[in-house]
Order: C-alpha cells, then structure tokens, then sequence
C-alpha cells in the first residue's frame, strides 16, 4: 500500500497490524484486528468512528495503558522512530509517555489529582522527564498556563482542580500534557465534555499550539464536525478496523466506503433540509465477541453482494492518499 | 471507551435458575463453602434429637470425663453429655444468630428506606440511629435484658436492637443513591405512587447490600448471644448454649479441655462459615470487589 | 381546544445553597429565571442552551419532578404546579418525558416488556394477555420486534434502549413528550435512527415535543421553534429558520457560530466567544452575557434586558439589538402575554 511504503524520515509513528484482544468471564472480544497507519511529523490525523469501534483502544494499545487483567495487544507493532514501543520495557515505556507522546482524555478531572494544585502537577511532569529544580518547573508550570491561555496564570497556578470549569481544567491537562514538548499528542475525545463555545476555544486552541509546536497531534472523536475543523488526515474506524484513510478534503467530498458516506448522511445537515427523515444505517454494530466472516459492515450495507459477505476487504489505494476497505469502493464513490 | 469503561453487570436477581447453579459455585466458591458449611450445621441442630443423647441429664458419678464411646466429647462438671449439649447449644445459636439478624435486616430496611425517601423522619430517626450507634453492643444488649428479665425473645430482641442502625444507615445510603436514579424518575413520570416506586424500584436494588450485612449481622449476633450467655445475661442456663458452656466449664480447661474446645470450635466455625457466605455474596453482587483484590 | 397546549408563564427555580440555620440569607442557585413559553399541539419547541443554563431544570419543572420557586405551568388551561399529588397524577398522563441516558433511566432488574407497560398499570389493572398485546404493540411502534419484551435492559443495544424510553413515554398516549437531551448520549447514526422515529412519531400521533438540546444540528433539523437560553434565561424565542438564518441576540449568534461544521473547506476565522458561563450563585448584574459581548455597553451592565418582540414576531432579549421601546417595553412587563403573541400558525 502506498502509504506503507512511502515510510520515509517524515514518518513518526508506524503501527502495523495491531490487534487487541480482551478476555471476559467466557468470551474474546476482538477489539483490534490488524489496524495499521501511520502518524507523521507534525500532522493532525484525525481517528473517527463510532463507541465501541475501537477508537480509544487504539490510542491505549499504543501507549500500552490497556487494563492489565481483562486486556491484552497481542499482535502488531507499533514504531516510533523506528523502536517498537510495544516490546520496551515498563521503564523505557514511562520514559516515552510524557517525553514524546502525551495524551489528553474526556474528562480533564479524572486525570487531574484533586489533592495537588494545578501548577503542582504540571511541574511534577516537567520535574520527571527533565532534570530542573523546583522553581524553574514551577516557572515552566505558569508558562505553559499562559501558554495555553488561561487567564491570570500567576494566580491559577495555586488552584486546585476543583476550583477551576471544565474548559480550564481542559487547557490545564494540555498545559501538563505539552510541558516536556512531546513529538506526538494524543487527544481522546478532548472537547466531548464541554459546551460549543468552549470546545471551539479549546480546537482553536490545539490547532494554534500544533502550529507553534510542530507537535503531531492524533485527535480522537466521534464528531464529523470536530474533524473537519482540525484535521489534515483521517482514519475512519468501524468494529476493530480501518474501513478508510484519506485526507480531509477528501474523504468529506468523496467518501469511499458506505460507513463514512452513511455516517455524514446521518449528521443533520439544514441545506439537506429541515424537518426530513435523516438517511439511516440500518441495523446495530456487530458483536466483537464473535467470529466474523467477509465485511463487518456488510449487514448494514446498501451496497452488499456476495463477496461482501464471503470475504473480507483490505484497505486498498481508491485514489491518491485515499483507501478504502471496500470491494465496491469505486461504485461508493461515484454514488 | 465503552469497552472500558462499561460497568461489570451484577448478576440479575430473579433471572437466575437452577441450571446457573453449578457456574456461580464454580465463579463464586466462597458462597459454596460457607453455604454448604451453614446448611450442614442447620442440618445437625435440626436432627440432633435422632442422634445425640440428652443434653441435660446429669450423672454425678461421670463427671469431667474425657470422651469415650459412650460420651464423644466426654462429660462436664456436672456429668453432662458435652457432645449432646455441644449439637443442642447449636439450635440456639443459629436461631439467636438468624432470628436477629433477619430481625435487625427487616427493622433497617424499613427504617433506612423512609429515611432514605423523607428528610423530615431521616433528621430525627437516622440522629437517633447515631444514638444508639454510640452505645457498646453489649452493655446496651444486657439493658434490654433487665427490663424483663432473661429469655431467648428478648435475647433476640436485645442483640438486634444494637444492630439495626447499621442497617439501617446502608440500606439508606443505597435508597439515596437509587432515588436520583433516572429510572426511578421515570417512574414517578409514568404516574406511580409512591409505595410502588419504593416496592418496586428502590426496594430490590437495596437487597444485595442487605444480604451482604445480615451475613455480617448475624456473624456477629451469634457472638453477642455467646458473650451474653458467658456472661450469664443471656440463655437461661438451664438451656445448653455455648456461651453456657462455655462460662460454666472455664474452672475445668485443665482437666477437662474437651468442655471448652467443643462449643468454641464449634462457635469459631459457625461464625466463620456465616462470614465466608457474607464475603461470598458481596463478590457473587459486586463482581467489581473481586477483581480488584 | 382553546389556547396553547403548554403554557409557562414566569417560570422562576431557585436552588438554596445548604441549610441556613446559622446564615441570616442562603445563598441561591438561580437556576431558571422567569422563563415563559408555550407550546402548541403538535409542534416541537426546542430550548438550547449550554451546561448549567437551566434548561434541564425546565424539564423537571414542567413534569414537576422538582417544585417551582414561583410561575406557572399550563397544560390545557390547568395550573399543574398548583395540583395535589393524585390530580396531579391524572394530569402526568398528558405529559411524558424522555431521558437523555438511555443506561441509567430503565431499571435493569425489569424487562423490557415490564418497563414499558408499567405506566399504563398505574392507571389500570391489565391482564397477562393485555399486558402483553400491549407492550408488543408499543415495540412496533417504536419499531422494534414484540420478542425483545422478554430481554433486560444489559441484552439490549444503546438505540434499542432509547426505543423503550419513548415506547415507555408513549404508552400512556400523552398529547406532549418533553425530551431532556434525548438523542445526546447516541452515536450519530443511532441518532439519526431516533431522529427519524421522533419525526414519525409526530407526524402519525401529532404529539408535541419540548426538545431539549445542546446540539444545534439536531435543534435546526427537528424544531419549528427555538428558545435560547443563558444562565437561567430565554435570551432569544424565534421560529427555526428564521433564528438560525438570522440570529439577533449575540448569544445566539457565537452558539451557531461555534458548532463546528462536518465541511473541510469552511475555514473559521475566530473564535467566535471568550470566557466561559458564569456560576448562576452569583450571576453578572445586568444582562447575564455582557462580560462575554462583543457589543456590550454601559446600559447592559446595569439593567436586565426584558424579552422584545422584533418585527417579525420573535422575542430577543437585548439592549443593543433590541432595544425597548415605550410600548414594547410595557409589552415585556407581560411577557407571557408576548409570548402568546408568537404562537406559531
């Protein structure tokens, strides 16, 4: 595939084949089966789909932060500079998280430690990958308040969690995630929890940091409208796969596979007009649990036939910079 | 994220059959062994009078025996059979045990489910319930007493009283925790009275952590019965119990230790197997309990 | 029928903050503040707003989950926040409502087919084989197969849930189903799923909706009319197309401007607000949104901007857009009376 050999310098993080795999109280849910993309220098790559799709599971895989009992990635590899962080150990792992990749989640408050300050925490993670003295991390700390806009830093600095909104404590666990400058930030679903005015802050926000940064940033959500606002790339994911990759302008004018055209029917859309029945996909997500044979996407599908159900697709080129896992990936298009 | 974070489903109570038996013992074997040690011990006390001798004739000639065939346990100081009095001691263990923990369950559940619903009654019982949570379980147990004197009603009685608030302020944490639940909302939008919202949807989710505390009640019930009866408040002594022979035989450790150790292995094993079917069901309720240990 | 099927006049919740036996004044949450609208049968009013705005606390008031602090709620011309417990009962069946989660609003020990026939049981005594006929027959009509009465709520899929929430609010044939963010917790194409039934379901049963949303997508695909509300106010009430083509208040405008667009090519020059909601405990004097305004000017911060009605019948709630004139302004001292005069045709 195209992308995969074009894995040139620019190339950040390489996952290959990744496949994740929990274990229930009878029963294997196979989260991941063979995700494979590439994240290059200084790019926003945007990862979309529905819950359960396996969105989150990704980005966890790759950090190796998946719930050590019921969860485990067992195939796949997933390169950042060319080292597999997958087989590091604990040690070398904690260096990478925080130094290169830094992740922002849903709720800020939950990743936050309500009994530290703000300021606390953030020198804390300068303090661990860089070796400053307290006051300098300190300084950083107010900096990289000021950085991601939070009025009044000197005095915020000394807030705890719960004294700040949601949309502060947000720009916070920015602030924390970017103190040691990482090469990649993953945001998971960062702007879900928050109203419309303060999401459009906090991506505007994110958009201008990558810019002055160069920081690569994967960005996590359900929201098609999210994505097109921040994103240069994007995956779609359904059921544990990769059902399509392309650049934005792209994928939004000619969505190659059914679940990304049904997916954007389905936003309510006025200039489609108001007060209609939305075009559906019909049916619910399969079950994960069990084996699948042919297109997960086949039972929901308008364009199914036989081969759909028979064998499953690979992500295959459908133009430049755009693929699809699709055996009818042309027709799509072109309807 | 919804793999991850989904909560683990509890088991749901009235789906289960007989055929999910033998996977919950295999999933949960602490029920199936405190349960099946309970259920054993009741078994004995029930049958004792087609086994055991008379637990109350007393043979001046055979007194402090060691065991012998005729005696398994040997005699007492007053030449009691210890086994038959050991197998008897147990009926009113586990009734005192049993009787007042359902006692103390049923009395904390109404109160704690008012309490839960009403704020005017919750300031005034539940200060109350603080009150008597205040007071040693014994000293307010042997209180009780001595207004009318010993007897197996009040004994009941007296040892459930101390542990109702207990009760009561868990079953009114949960009923506080469930009536903010949309679903109970949604009831009350569908038009539901009152006492069918309790009955129905408040009522069965506060049965697991009831369950989990009568183990606990009871556990402790069949302890404060022993104490009380050791200290001689609470069986009647004429009635074999094992506080009784306990307190009677201490004077005879040395020379007759199969009068202690026969009625405190026995007190020690019943209380454990009630407490293993306590912990068990808080794990069979609460999957979540034992998958983080 | 005579007059609006809904009507809320001067709606007012204030929350106090903790007991105060040893404060002189306890301190408020002014969750709601002398909201008045109404609602004509078969139509769908939808209310926006942000987190803390007050338009959760709208829905509990007009199911009055919770009392009111001071206003009136009309259904049909009767006064529910004045009725005793058991007339009140008799007037719930008018009105149902729909929960946003679709997890935590089924009582997971129920089936599905108890969960839906349960309302209608507190009315009537029904039979195994009524009870029955009946839940089969609200599941087809949210679409379901009459098989999935036997499963529990866990069996069931996010979308499928949902369907029981509204075959449940449907089960008493209520003439207005208040939904509290009801398609906000379901992935898009679920959502467009219960979209789509909403729609069908108005146009077959006529049922009103008072539609509560954060999602102005959903708002403008499913609305006839709007209210916009801001920090316990209705700052802007205008029929759909004419708020989101033309939106006065400036509220309104950076809302619209903020929902992010599923378009790559749109490119969006600015922020379109600063700051954040300020705490309802302690709201800004004067109109609530003049620390965040563009336009803002000395008048805003001292006086609260009643609700004007513009030329072409909405109502908008600002100083420097709307400002008050003799007559308007002797209008807004009843505004419930204004409001009326919106009435859609």
């Amino acid at each position: 595939m195209q992308m995969h050999q074009t894995a040139g310098n620019d190339v950040l993080l390489d996952v290959r084949d990744l496949e994740t795999h929990f274990y229930g109280e009878e029963s294997v849910t196979r989260a991941l089966s063979g995700i494979s993309f590439q994240v290059k220098k200084g790019e926003t790559l945007g990862v979309v789909g529905e819950s359960g799709c396996g969105k989150s599971v990704t980005a966890l895989s790759i950090l190796r932060l998946l719930p050590k009992l019921t969860a485990r990635t067992v195939g796949g590899e997933a390169r950042l500079h060319g080292r597999d962080l997958l087989k590091l150990s604990h040690r070398e792992m904690r260096k990478i998280r925080g130094n290169q990749i830094a992740m922002i989640f849903q709720e800020p408050m939950t990743s936050l430690n309500p009994v530290y300050t703000v300021g606390h925490q953030i020198a804390e993670a300068v303090q661990i990958h860089t070796k400053v003295s307290r006051t300098v991390a300190m300084a950083k700390a107010e900096e990289m308040l000021r950085l991601v806009r939070i009025a009044d830093p000197e005095r915020r600095v000394c807030n705890y969690p719960h004294e700040m909104s949601g949309g502060m404590r947000q720009r916070a666990m920015i602030a924390m995630a970017l103190a040691c400058s990482p090469e990649l930030l993953i945001a998971d679903e960062p702007t879900t929890a928050l109203d419309v005015t303060i999401q459009a802050q906090i991506l505007r926000l994110i958009v201008d940091l990558k810019a002055r940064t160069g920081t690569a940033v994967m960005f996590i959500t359900h929201d098609l409208g999210v994505v097109a606002e921040t994103c240069q790339r994007v995956i779609v994911m359904y059921a544990g796969r990769i059902v399509e990759q392309a650049n934005v302008i792209d994928l939004f004018a000619r969505p190659a596979h059914p679940y990304t055209q049904g997916l954007m029917r389905s936003v309510p859309d006025p200039r489609r007009g108001r007060q209609r029945r939305l075009p559906e996909i019909p049916g619910i997500v399969p079950n994960l649990r069990e084996p699948n044979v042919g297109c997960s996407f086949a039972p929901r599908c308008p364009f199914a036939i036989d081969i759909c159900r028979e064998k499953t697709p690979i992500l295959r080129d459908v133009g430049p910079s755009h693929a699809a896992a699709c055996w009818r990936a042309e027709e799509v298009m072109g309807a | 994220m919804t793999l991850l974070s989904a909560p683990v489903e509890a088991v749901p109570i009235g789906r289960l059959q007989l055929s999910d038996i033998p996977r919950l013992a295999r999933r949960h074997p602490l029920v199936l062994v405190g349960g099946s040690l309970l259920v054993l011990l009741i078994a004995l006390a029930i049958a004792a009078p087609l086994y055991a001798g008379d637990p109350v004739n007393m043979d001046p000639f055979k007194r402090l025996q060691p065991p012998y065939a005729e005696m398994w346990f040997g005699s007492d100081n007053l030449g009691r059979d210890v086994f038959a009095r050991t197998i008897f001691g147990a009926r009113i263990s586990l009734v005192v045990g049993l009787l007042s923990a359902a006692c103390a369950a049923l009395a904390g559940l109404l109160i704690g489910i008012v309490a839960g619903y009403s704020r005017s009654f919750d300031n005034v019982v539940m200060r109350v319930m603080d009150g008597l949570m205040s007071i040693p379980t014994i000293l307010l147990a042997i209180a009780l007493i001595s207004l009318t004197g010993p007897g197996i009603g009040i004994l009941i009685v007296a040892i459930a009283v101390p542990e109702t608030p207990a009760v009561a302020r868990l079953v009114r944490s949960v009923v506080l925790g469930v009536r903010e639940r949309p679903y109970v909302e949604a009831a009350l939008c569908g038009g539901a009275r009152l006492p069918k919202v309790l009955w129905r949807h408040i009522l069965p989710s506060t049965i697991p952590a009831l369950m989990v505390q009568g183990a606990t009640v009871c556990a402790s019930a069949i302890l404060t019965e022993a104490g009380l009866s050791f200290l001689g408040v609470g069986v009647p002594p004429e009635i074999p119990s094992w506080g009784n022979m306990i307190a009677s035989s201490r004077l005879y450790l040395a020379i007759a230790p199969m009068t202690i150790f026969a009625p405190g292995i026995c007190l020690a094993v019943t209380v454990l197997a009630v407490n293993l079917l306590g912990d068990g069901l808080r794990d069979l309720f609460d999957p979540r309990a034992k998958k983080r240990r | 029928m005579n007059g609006p099927l809904l009507k809320v006049e001067n709606l007012t919740k204030h929350y106090p903050l903790g007991a105060g036996i040893f404060k002189k004044s306890i301190p408020v949450i002014r969750a709601v503040e002398d909201v008045s609208f109404c609602v004509e049968a078969g139509e769908t009013l939808c209310i926006v707003g942000e987190s803390g705005c007050g338009k959760s606390t709208v829905a509990r008031l007009l199911m009055r989950l919770v009392e009111p602090t001071g206003g009136r709620v009309l259904i049909e011309g009767t006064d529910i926040a004045g009725l005793k417990k058991d007339a009140l009962r008799a007037w719930r069946r008018r009105m149902q409502m729909v929960f946003q989660d679709p997890h935590s609003s089924l009582n997971p020990r129920l089936t599905a087919g108890q969960v839906i026939t349960e309302p209608v049981e507190n009315f009537e005594c029904l039979s195994r084989k009524q009870r029955q006929a009946l839940a089969a027959e609200l599941l087809r009509k949210v679409g379901m197969s009459p098989e999935m009465m036997h499963r529990l709520p866990s069996e069931l899929s996010g979308g499928q849930r949902q369907r029981l929430g509204i075959a449940r609010a449907l089960s008493l044939k209520p003439s207005l189903i208040i939904a509290d963010e009801a398609v906000s917790a379901l992935d898009v194409s679920v959502q467009a799923q219960i979209l789509n039934l909403l729609l069908d379901l108005q146009q077959q049963m006529g049922i009103a909706f008072v539609f509560i949303s954060h999602d102005l997508g959903v708002v403008e695909h499913i609305a006839h009319r709007v209210a916009v509300m801001y920090l316990g106010r209705i700052v802007e009430l205008a029929r759909s197309e004419a708020l989101f083509e033309n939106p006065v208040h400036p509220y309104t405008e950076a809302l619209i401007a903020a929902a992010p667009v599923p378009d790559p090519t749109r490119v969006r020059l600015e922020v379109p607000v600063e700051g954040e909601v300020p705490s309802p405990i302690n709201p800004p004097s004067g109109c609530a949104f003049h620390p965040r305004c563009p336009l803002a000017v000395e008048r805003c911060r001292a006086e609260i901007p009643p609700l004007v009605p513009m030329a072409d019948g909405r109502l908008v709630a600002c100083h420097v857009r709307a400002p008050a004139t003799g007559q308007s302004a002797a209008a807004a001292n009843f505004s419930a009376a204004t409001v009326s005069a919106i009435r859609s045709p």
